[in-house]
This record gives structure tokens, sequence and C-alpha cells, in this order.
């Protein structure tokens, strides 16, 4: 396959006989895998179902043991660097500074994506997700709810065109949450998002899947989803070796 | 493109440099450390013996490397706490702008403690203040000191027992400036000639060379998972 085909048919992640070894532990097991574009996918799985794995795979931070993946059409492992343009990534972790302002890890993470016009940039998206004020103060002193929103922000500010969220509503209140859906409304990207919220998270899907053992066991679209059986659909899937 | 790449390594350089500025918790540490093993071995020789001038560059040698050890340590080790380490893998960078950065702001931690204690040295070695010889050969070390552990201490940093691991790798590489470093300061405080020490800054100066490329180069594979 090459990165042409991958584009031709709008897909912008092309995942193909995807594994991943820890130690000898398979965390992910031949995971195959599309998300078109403007595509909001949501990934569901139990703790070890190897939701953060895929994720960290699709974002260039680890290597996969097996398989092959292409982003917006560009070979991870090969064009690596142009992939990480156009991801942004929110992780279990803030990723930021403890001994920075928010302010100052924001203008860091900016001049390292060469963000154009950054200061204006990064006070938009700071006013909208409701932190103007806490912009200057140091990380350590924020509660995990404002370093977790101003991590979203950090993820949103070279305006990435795909955005990986790893359960991003860690921390969130309801006000911060229902920013942070307005903000990926906003900005018709292609989401994939892990979630253990079932139900918050079925409302933004296009689609979802359900990931247990290092498989993908499950894979709908919202059409044909019922909200009301959706837990028990999860509680079979999510149970499947 | 090349602006951006000296923008990346000054972006590095500057969070390094403040969040360091802000805890000082690893100067502190470093400094302390470095001038307490030059006075423990104050009192071990009798100044102005012979044994005395014989030992002095080691000495100084050896609270530099240790000094250093216990620095880079701590390089990488701030930037895994919440994650950051990720963020860095995570941004567009050429990984030569990553290394560079992180290797610079080492080089310059390192220069600062080394330009307090070479003072606390020559006073407590009765030696003159104003050593411009030494503070040369310090700087050519230090830079093959940083472009060497900056490596390590990236690849240390993902173990559990990295404070031990990293000078067990580090040493036997960096060997070949420790000697050369220890012979040209021999000179140096003998009051040799530029010419004399030459040999020996060249050794480590090809050694700073070699491994700063040779480091830059690797540098991708050692970052990621």
């Amino acid at each position: 396959m090459t990165a042409g085909d991958s584009l031709a048919s709008d897909q912008v992640v092309q995942i193909k006989g995807l594994n991943k070894s820890f130690s000898g532990n398979l965390a992910l097991r031949g995971v195959d895998l599309t998300v078109s574009r403007g595509e909001f996918l949501t990934v569901f799985g139990p703790n070890g179902a190897g939701t953060t794995t895929l994720l960290r795979i699709l974002a260039t931070i680890t290597r996969p043991s097996a398989g092959r993946i292409w982003v917006s059409g560009l070979e991870a492992g090969k064009d690596s660097t142009e992939i990480r343009r156009r991801v942004g990534y929110v992780p279990h972790q803030t990723l930021l500074y403890d001994d920075l302002t928010a302010y100052e890890n924001l203008r860091f993470y900016g001049r390292m994506y060469d963000v154009p016009d950054l200061e204006s940039r990064l006070q938009a998206l700071a006013e909208r997700m409701g932190l103007t004020s806490q912009l200057h103060r140091l990380v350590r002193t924020l509660s995990r709810g404002i370093q977790q929103r101003f991590s979203i922000v950090r993820a949103l500010l070279h305006d990435p065109s795909i955005l990986l969220l790893d359960e991003p509503e860690t921390g969130l209140d309801q006000q911060a949450s229902a920013m942070m859906v307005e903000m990926l409304d906003a900005g018709a990207k292609t989401v994939i998002m892990t979630s253990h919220r079932l139900e918050n998270s079925l409302e933004l899907a296009d689609r979802a899947v359900i990931l247990a053992s290092g498989r993908i066991t499950y894979d709908a679209p919202k059409s044909s989803l019922d909200k009301a059986t959706f837990a028990g659909v999860y509680a079979r899937y999510s149970e499947m070796k | 493109m090349k602006s951006s790449f000296w923008v990346k390594v000054s972006a590095i350089l500057w969070k390094d440099v403040l969040t360091e500025f802000r805890t000082r918790d690893t100067f502190t540490s470093v400094l302390v450390f470095s001038i307490l093993v030059i006075v423990i071995f104050n009192f071990t020789f009798v100044p102005g013996s012979q044994m005395f001038e014989t030992v002095a560059p080691g000495v100084l040698w050896v609270t530099f490397t240790f000094a250093g050890v216990l620095s880079l340590n701590r390089s990488f080790a701030r930037d895994k706490e919440k994650g950051c380490l990720d963020g860095l893998v995570l941004c567009p960078a050429d990984r030569v702008a990553l290394y560079l950065g992180k290797m610079l702001s080492c080089l310059a931690f390192m220069l600062v403690v080394e330009a307090i204690v070479l003072p606390v040295f020559a006073v407590l070695f009765d030696l003159p203040l104003y050593l411009p010889k030494l503070a040369v050969i310090a700087v050519v070390a230090t830079i093959g000191f940083a472009a060497v552990g900056t490596v390590f201490s990236a690849l240390v940093v993902h173990t559990r027992a990295r404070e031990l691991l990293l000078p067990l790798l580090f040493f036997p590489i960096i060997i070949p400036v420790i000697i050369a470093a220890v012979k040209a300061s021999e000179l140096a405080l003998s009051a040799a000639s530029w010419s004399e020490m030459t040999s020996w800054l060249t050794i480590i100066a090809a050694f700073d060379v070699i491994f700063t490329v040779a480091a830059a180069l690797v540098f991708d594979y050692v970052l990621e998972e």
C-alpha cells in the first residue's frame, strides 16, 4: 500500500496488522482499523485492553512491534515528524512542567511546534477554555482539572487535524467537559478518544470500537448503536479474549 | 528552516535553565557535593608537598566527573516527571535539535558549577586564582562530558536504577577525556606552555567532535520506546 492509496479513500488513519509487545506480553494483537476524515471514534476498553498503547503508537511515541500505520497518508516510522505536526495528543499525564507557569509551558510547546502568531493563538485558546486568569500561575499550584484543561489547550495549540484523547475527561468538571466538547465540535477534526464513561462518550462518537485484550472485538457506527443496551454490549465484548 | 531549528534548541535550553533557576534543587546539591569533595581532599594531603601537586589535577577531575554524573542524572529525570519527556518526543522537531538543546543545557549547568568550584579549588590548594589554561581545559572537556552524558542520560531515564546505570555506562566511554584532561591540567598547573598542552587538548577536542556528531545521530533511537 502506498501513501496515495491511503489518501484516496479519505481515510486519515489506517492501521494494518498492528502488534505491540512489552517484554513478551502482547498489548495489541493484529489490530486493523481505519478512521475517516472528520470522524469521531471512541475506543472503549477495560484496564489493560491496550487503548493507551494504541494512542501512543498513533502519536509516534511508541514504536509498534509489527504492522503498519498511515496517518494522513504518511507512514509512521518513515514520516513521523510530519505526522507529529498533524496530531494533537492528550494523554493521562498533562505533559506540563510543574515549575513553569502555564503560559511558559504553552509558549515552550508553541515554539517547539512552530506555531505562527503564537501569542494570540495561546490567548484565544486559553480564553475559550476559561483559563485566562490562571495563565501566569505555576503549574504545580493548579488543580488537576485546571491542569487537564491546559493540557487540552497544549494539544490544540498547533491546530492539529487529528486529535488523540486518552480519557480526556479525567479531572474535568461538567463545565470544563462541556467546554472541551464545544471546542472539539467547532474544530471539525478527526478525533480518536478512549474512554471508560460509556454514556457521555457514546453521545460524542460517530463510531464506537471496543478493544479487549489487545484485539478489536466490536466496531459499529453510531446509527446502529442503541444507547440503552450499549452497557450490555460493552460488558459482553470487553470480556472477549 | 534553519531558524526554526535554533528556535527549538533555544526553547529547550530556556526551559531547562528557567526550571533549574526556579528550583535550584540540582544546582545546590551538585555545588555542595563538589565543594565537599575538594575540602575533604584538601585535608588528606599536605599543601605544598610533592604529593599534593601530583594529586591536585586528579582531585579536580574526580570532583568535576562525579558532579557531572549527578547533574546528568537529573537532566532527563525532570522531563520524565508528569510525562513531559513524551511531550518532547511528540514535538515535530529534528531529533538533533532536541539533542543539542538538552546537551547545551547540561553544558551550561556544568560550566556554572565549575566556574564556582575552580576558584574554591585554587584557594584551598594554594594556587593563583587566575587559571586561564585550566579554565580552557575545563570548558573543552566539559563539552565532551555533556555530549556523551546527554545520550546516556536519555538512555537510562526509563530504567529504575538509572542513578547506578548512568555511571556504569558513562565512565568507560568518557575515560579518554578524563585522562587527557588530568594530563593537560597537570601541565597547566606546572606552568607549562600552551604548545606543551596542545596534544592533550587536541585529543579532547577530537573526542568532542566525534561524540557530538555520533550522539546526535543516535538520539532518535534512544528517545523512542
